[in-house]
């Protein structure tokens, strides 16, 4: 993580460059924990379409699904700490972090579709339908962020490299 | 808020908890006491801290008062553990109390507290993985075992697990992010791990036992599947909740690192996490040593 090591914009001269790396890697945590915060919040709680426990999750699932859902709460409590961190130092790229931002959510979105419902099998989408077309859109709507994500990353990118600073 | 008690022995053996009110004495004392010590300190003691302990009394006073009078329940013993073992020692423990302590007691007592904080078994003990298998660790033993119906059964042992409920979950929040002085506290990187680890088991355990709710915990007698059931989902969301607050104040204390109070070093040292960590335990030990002369300014930097 970025260190405390490094001391604050006030006392430091020269404070207040960019930090790309830091920036895209912040976006692409809170990405992450956002999506799956919607997921948690609008498929387990508002629709409950997906179960609380599919009596066929192995326990192997199980453990994996708890660690999951465990670090999606640390990463979205110490993304926003970092963030709020890099701000202060003023060393944030806002473009970087929203293109990081979609890379992490449309990531997740894709990773949760495809190993979570499909290799894990942890749960379904929903229940007492035909699956493949909730399948579909959950997958390809997660890929389309992800190649927003990844476009704007390697605009803002090559924006940085062409006029030197931001 | 009174509530019809059961008559005694109504469950089959249960016991006779009639309306005893003797575990708010403790919570009753601690608040008290904490106020006239934050009175007496001279410097001023921080508000906000007193706040968030009697925050953290209100919470063991609801746990041990109105709930510990319900009718046995597994939702309302849930609702107890959430209570003692996860959301009070917070509060508790961002009162700051061993800083507060050290301002106001003698000497002597100063003394003994600053050898306490060095001692190497305190170290481990208070060390956030070994924090976090007491903490859900014990948990798990609770309700795997049949610890569970035997504490139904025995009024000592029921208050005994309360007891341990709140010194692990105060342990646990203190090793993570107290504000009060712990030499030898582990970098961030072990206290999200060890944070990780317990919510993650803690998680698992809520499902486990959803799932498994027709056997476990075992050795009850007359069990009520659905409502383990509802309390393995109270288990898993107020665990969540938990993980939340004690993640906004472990990260809290990083946001809010001391490094500002220092004078800013000149270099960027070339290993920052071992720096970190020697410099980390280096103002432990100076507070301590600061704390043992009156008259110094506030030293508690995390809100």
């Amino acid at each position: 993580m970025a260190d405390s090591s490094l001391p604050s914009a006030r006392t430091v001269p020269g404070a207040g460059a960019v930090d790309a790396r830091s920036s895209t890697l912040v976006g692409v945590l809170i990405g992450i924990a956002i999506m799956a915060a919607v997921d948690e919040i609008v498929f387990h709680q508002l629709l409950a379409w997906h179960h609380f426990y599919d009596r066929s999750t192995p326990s192997v699932a199980l453990l994996s699904d708890g660690l999951l859902h465990a670090a999606e709460v640390i990463i979205l409590v110490g993304g926003f700490f970092w963030f709020a961190d890099l701000r202060r130092r003023r060393a944030l790229s806002t473009r970087l972090a929203w293109g990081g931002f979609l890379l992490g959510a449309g990531g997740f979105q894709v990773f949760d579709g495809v190993v979570d419902h499909k290799v894990l099998r942890l749960h379904q989408i929903r229940y007492g339908v035909h699956l493949l077309p909730y399948d579909v859109v959950w997958i390809a709507s997660g890929a389309v962020l992800l190649l927003a994500g990844a476009g704007l990353l390697w605009w803002a990118r090559s924006r940085r490299s062409g006029d030197g600073r931001r | 808020m009174t509530v019809a008690v059961p008559p005694a022995f109504a469950h089959g053996g249960h016991v006779a908890d009639g309306p005893s009110w003797f575990p708010l004495l403790p919570v009753v004392l601690l608040a008290v006491g904490y106020l006239l010590a934050a009175a007496r300190d001279p410097r001023g003691w921080d508000h906000r801290r007193t706040a968030a302990w009697l925050v953290g009394c209100a919470l063991l006073a609801v746990a041990l008062g109105p709930l510990g009078q319900l009718p046995d329940d597994p939702r309302g013993h849930m609702a107890q553990h959430l209570l003692l073992g996860m959301l009070a020692p917070l509060g508790l423990v961002l009162g700051a109390p061993v800083t507060l302590l050290l301002r106001v007691a003698p000497p002597p007592v100063r003394r003994v507290v600053g050898r306490l904080l060095r001692a190497r078994a305190l170290h481990l003990l208070a060390h956030p993985v070994t924090a976090a298998l007491l903490s859900t660790g014990g948990l798990a033993l609770v309700l795997l075992t049949p610890l569970y119906a035997a504490a139904e059964r025995h009024t000592a042992l029921h208050h005994a697990l309360h007891l341990h409920y709140v010194a692990a979950g105060y342990l646990f929040a203190w090793s993570l992010a107290g504000p009060d002085p712990a030499p030898r506290r582990p970098g961030l990187a072990v206290r999200v791990g060890a944070l990780l680890g317990a919510a993650a088991g803690h998680a698992v355990l809520a499902k486990y036992l959803y799932a498994h709710a027709e056997t476990l915990p075992p050795g009850l007698t007359d069990r009520d599947p659905a409502a383990f059931q509802s309390a393995a989902q109270l288990m898993y969301y107020g665990g969540d909740l938990a993980e939340l607050l004690l993640a906004v104040a472990l990260f809290a204390t990083w946001y809010n690192r001391p490094n500002r109070l220092r004078p800013p070093r000149s270099t960027r040292s070339p290993r920052p996490t071992r720096s970190h960590r020697s410099t980390r335990s280096h103002r432990s030990t100076r507070l301590i040593k600061k704390f043992a002369s009156p008259g110094n300014d506030s030293l508690t930097q995390t809100s």
